[in-house]
């Protein structure tokens, strides 16, 4: 059905585009980075990046009826035949976090230039946003790609894309640049364990195509560089994931870089390499046995779980309002590891439509800070004191995304969370249920928190940071956080768009039993 | 011989062990030493060790790269941001992290592990050269008419991730234009030229006069090194070279202008607003190609379209521009990078050096 309005739509546009879509999504905006850096003004860097990204996610859009049409869509670089060329392979599972990287890439623009214009200087304007076009180049292209390697050339420039665009945030608090360098580190010693695997696996393979190396891996067979390739680039994707003890870069990178990076990031950059592991375990490696059950059950599923609780205790400690939200994004990530660590199809379905979910909810809360930041100049808890009253709009917005985040009935969260535990009972697992609903609890304190504070608390009276009664959201932050709010509603009673997807997805991964 | 291949432990052999060696003893040296000075010298010697053993390897455009980037520009970069510091490294309390060891530990171990199965060096049926790359040397010739099959592979066959990396380089580049700045053009001078003698005397002085053989010898050498970084970016077809390397070396040329004649000379002559717009007109030019593939009726980067009555001549075409486009970026960012550190620091005291 659905398949039939897309081929409707799609026979709307020119055949040009249709044919190089996958390309023309990841180019455009590549290529829109070095024009922004030319465009000297920071408004009009602005406008160029919010018509390209428009354009972006119009061609996520158009990649998704192709999906939905042909089941995959293949494209060959400079039409040389793999292995020996670079192919984008777009089927089920990336599509998803195409849409939503080009989808939160265009919401988080739209709600960013506000508070860009208060927080980097006008020189640094256009510069930064010609940064923030290559980030999302970046994050696509890893994404999207066929090819293990160019994986590793656009995490690069994604990631380093990331560390400056972190540091940008050290105009308003200087904490940013040791919190970039710190990323820096960590980020390219992840980036090196992923390519000294990718090495072993070209010295096992003799490919780089992603295909490709799953047909020559059982082929070959077992040997123990493939083992050694497998460890790194798991290692070496986990830093990047910020899979728990890798993860103690993401709660400074998140909280001190500005508004804009912080609600762009903490809605993509983890979910992008989340789904690269998800590829490279389950996809390039699907030679089953010798090391997937063991790993998955003996290191992913306890660190998952040590996130999820660890990390919430964390959070709920935290008075600083994007750091809480940073430290509940690690705990996040352990319930969609935990649904991969699970090995099986309704798992890894049920772990992707959190990461989907999650970029929603997220998303929407670093939105919400923002502009109360962009208001108040709220940063800590207790800031958010009478804020219900004050601005009934955002603080609305921002409680429905956090009751999302909690799993509540009515949401979003509560759809990827009850497939979680539903998968979790299949396979037995009674302690990650246990998990999950302990985790859950801790989320309640800690959005009750910042909920009691907006509603319950009159705003301080007279203080020095004198409060504007008129004080409204600007409409142009305002309107991506009610999308984002709705979408957190709407997903909850359809959430056939995602779970479409990943069920495909986990399908075609794990060879079918997905229910 | 069913598959079996063994290396002979021949002069070539003997010769790599003695590079490794090196290399372990200059990486202990880099780590214990505190003098940053020598620290910077020394990872350049590693550099340029490493270069040589990569040519013993028969990994010449390799050596060349490794050459150009570590032993070269990567050096003066290095002292360039050594001016920002100190020249001694703080001294550090001798502390024993254990979780690090046994990371370090675990990870050597885990490359230990895997050199059991490893294919023996330069065995001609491992996957690596049975494979991908021997379709390489197969097909390099009749289909790209380019007889260095690296830069067929770099910027044909596989160009989509050199046109990914040169945007690497690009972000690097706007990475130290957000963070460091550029210090703005160049400063003119503030008094008028100098008329009497003594005037003259001390302006000389100020510009480093009595480097007399210095400003001789590289007033010589820069248009040398120049014409040699056009000759590697268009013998890249041929030989050992490219786009990468010839940018460092151009690159390097304007960077030994500005450390003889002052920061201040060498932003006249390449200005800072010029260097910005190169950085990114270099990736731009690169995409460019492949948006005009696009357009032709090809794929993106597909050269055989530039002339589609012969297809070896439209890949040569296509793989010289999209080397135009890397040598611009590069050349470009390297000089960002040596503006952003040298402008944040007053001037370079000829005492320093």
């Amino acid at each position: 059905m659905s398949a039939l309005i897309a081929s409707d739509i799609l026979s709307l546009l020119p055949a040009w585009v249709l044919m190089h879509a996958a390309a023309l999504l990841v180019v455009t905006p590549l290529l829109s980075g070095p024009i922004a850096l030319i465009l000297s003004r920071g408004r009009l860097a602005w406008a160029w990046a919010l018509g390209i990204s428009i354009i972006t996610f119009m061609l996520a859009l158009v990649l998704y009826g192709q999906v939905l049409e042909h089941g995959s869509v293949m494209y060959v670089f400079g039409n040389w035949a793999p292995p020996v060329g670079i192919t984008y392979n777009i089927d089920a599972l990336n599509i998803l976090i195409l849409l939503i990287v080009a989808g939160m890439g265009l919401l988080s623009l739209i709600n960013g230039l506000p508070s860009v214009m208060q927080e980097i200087e006008p020189k640094d304007q256009a510069p930064f946003f010609a940064a923030y076009m290559l980030c999302l180049a970046g994050l696509m292209g890893v994404a999207i790609t066929g090819d293990a390697f160019n994986v590793f050339v656009f995490l690069e420039i994604s990631s380093i894309s990331t560390y400056i665009l972190v540091a940008m945030g050290g105009s308003k608090d200087r904490r940013a640049l040791t919190s970039s360098f710190n990323y820096l580190i960590l980020g390219t010693i992840g980036a090196t364990f992923f390519v000294i695997g990718l090495g072993l696996v070209y010295m096992a393979t003799g490919t780089l195509n992603m295909a490709d190396i799953t047909v020559q891996l059982h082929e070959n067979g077992d040997s123990r560089v493939v083992r050694a390739a497998f460890a790194f680039i798991v290692i070496g994707l986990g830093l990047k994931t910020a899979m728990f003890p890798l993860h103690t870069w993401l709660p400074g990178a998140y909280s001190y870089s500005p508004t804009m990076v912080g609600t762009f990031l903490a809605s993509t950059a983890t979910k992008v390499a989340f789904y690269a592991m998800v590829r490279f375990i389950f996809g390039v490696f699907s030679t089953g046995e010798p090391f997937d059950g063991a790993l998955l059950e003996l290191v992913l599923a306890p660190m998952a779980v040590a996130a999820m609780i660890i990390c919430s205790v964390q959070a709920l400690y935290q008075m600083d309002l994007r750091k809480l939200l940073a430290y509940s994004s690690v705990a996040q990530l352990g319930y969609m590891l935990l649904g991969l660590s699970m090995g099986t199809a309704a798992g890894l379905s049920a772990g992707l439509l959190h990461m989907f979910n999650h970029a929603l909810m997220k998303g929407a809360l670093f939105m919400g800070v923002g502009i109360f930041g962009l208001r108040y100049g709220v940063r800590r808890v207790p800031d958010l004191a009478g804020l219900g009253k004050t601005m009934p709009v955002t603080a609305a917005a921002f409680t429905v995304s956090g009751l999302s985040l909690i799993g509540m009935p009515l949401t979003a969260g509560f759809v990827s969370k009850y497939y979680l535990i539903i998968a979790a009972l299949e396979r037995g697992w009674w302690w990650a249920v246990a998990a999950i609903l302990a985790s859950s609890v801790l989320a309640i304190f800690y959005v009750w928190k910042m909920v009691e504070m907006m509603y319950l608390r009159e705003a301080p009276k007279a203080k020095s940071r004198a409060r504007k009664p008129q004080a409204k959201a600007p409409l142009l932050a305002l309107i991506p956080l009610l999308i984002l709010a709705v979408a957190n509603v709407w997903f909850f009673f359809d959430a056939s768009l995602p779970k479409g997807l990943t069920d495909a997805a986990a399908a075609a991964l794990l060879g079918g039993g997905a229910s | 011989m069913n598959g079996e291949f063994l290396t002979p432990i021949d002069a070539f052999t003997v010769i790599d062990l003695i590079f490794m060696s090196m290399l372990v003893v200059v990486g202990i040296a880099i780590v214990r030493l505190k003098d940053l000075f020598a620290v910077v010298m020394l990872s350049g010697v590693y550099s340029l060790v490493s270069a040589a053993w990569f040519v013993s390897l028969d990994a010449v455009d390799v050596a060349f790269t490794e050459a150009a980037v570590g032993a070269g520009i990567s050096t003066v970069l290095m002292l360039g941001a050594m001016l920002l510091t100190a020249r001694q490294a703080a001294p550090t309390k001798p502390a024993r992290h254990w979780v690090a060891l046994i990371v370090v530990c675990a990870t050597g171990a885990a490359l230990l592990y895997a050199t059991v199965d490893m294919p023996s060096f330069g065995d001609p049926l491992s996957a690596p050269n049975a494979y991908i790359g021997l379709e390489y040397l197969k097909r390099t010739g009749p289909e790209t008419g380019v007889p260095n099959v690296v830069s067929a592979v770099l910027a044909s066959y596989r160009g989509y991730d050199t046109f990914g990396e040169t945007t690497v380089i690009l972000t690097a580049g706007l990475g130290v234009v957000l963070i460091l700045g550029l210090g703005g053009p160049a400063i003119k001078r503030k008094k008028a030229p100098a008329k009497t003698k003594a005037a003259k005397a001390n302006q000389s002085k100020i510009l480093g006069a009595h480097h007399v053989v210095l400003r001789v010898i590289s007033k010589l050498m820069i248009p040398v090194i120049i014409i040699y970084g056009a000759y590697v970016q268009f013998h890249g077809d041929f030989g050992p070279g490219g786009g990468f390397q010839a940018g460092l070396i151009i690159a390097s040329a304007i960077i030994l202008y500005a450390l003889i004649y002052g920061i201040d000379a060498a932003k006249e002559a390449v200005p800072p607003s010029l260097v910005r717009l190169g950085a990114a007109l270099g990736v731009l030019i690169y995409g460019g190609v492949g948006v005009i593939n696009l357009l032709l009726g090809g794929n993106f980067l597909e050269y055989n379209i530039l002339n589609p009555t012969h297809p070896a001549h439209g890949q040569e075409l296509g793989i010289m521009f999209v080397e135009i486009g890397v040598l611009v970026t590069v050349a470009s960012v390297m000089l960002i990078i040596f503006y952003g550190f040298t402008s944040r620091q007053p001037d370079i005291k000829d005492k320093d050096w």
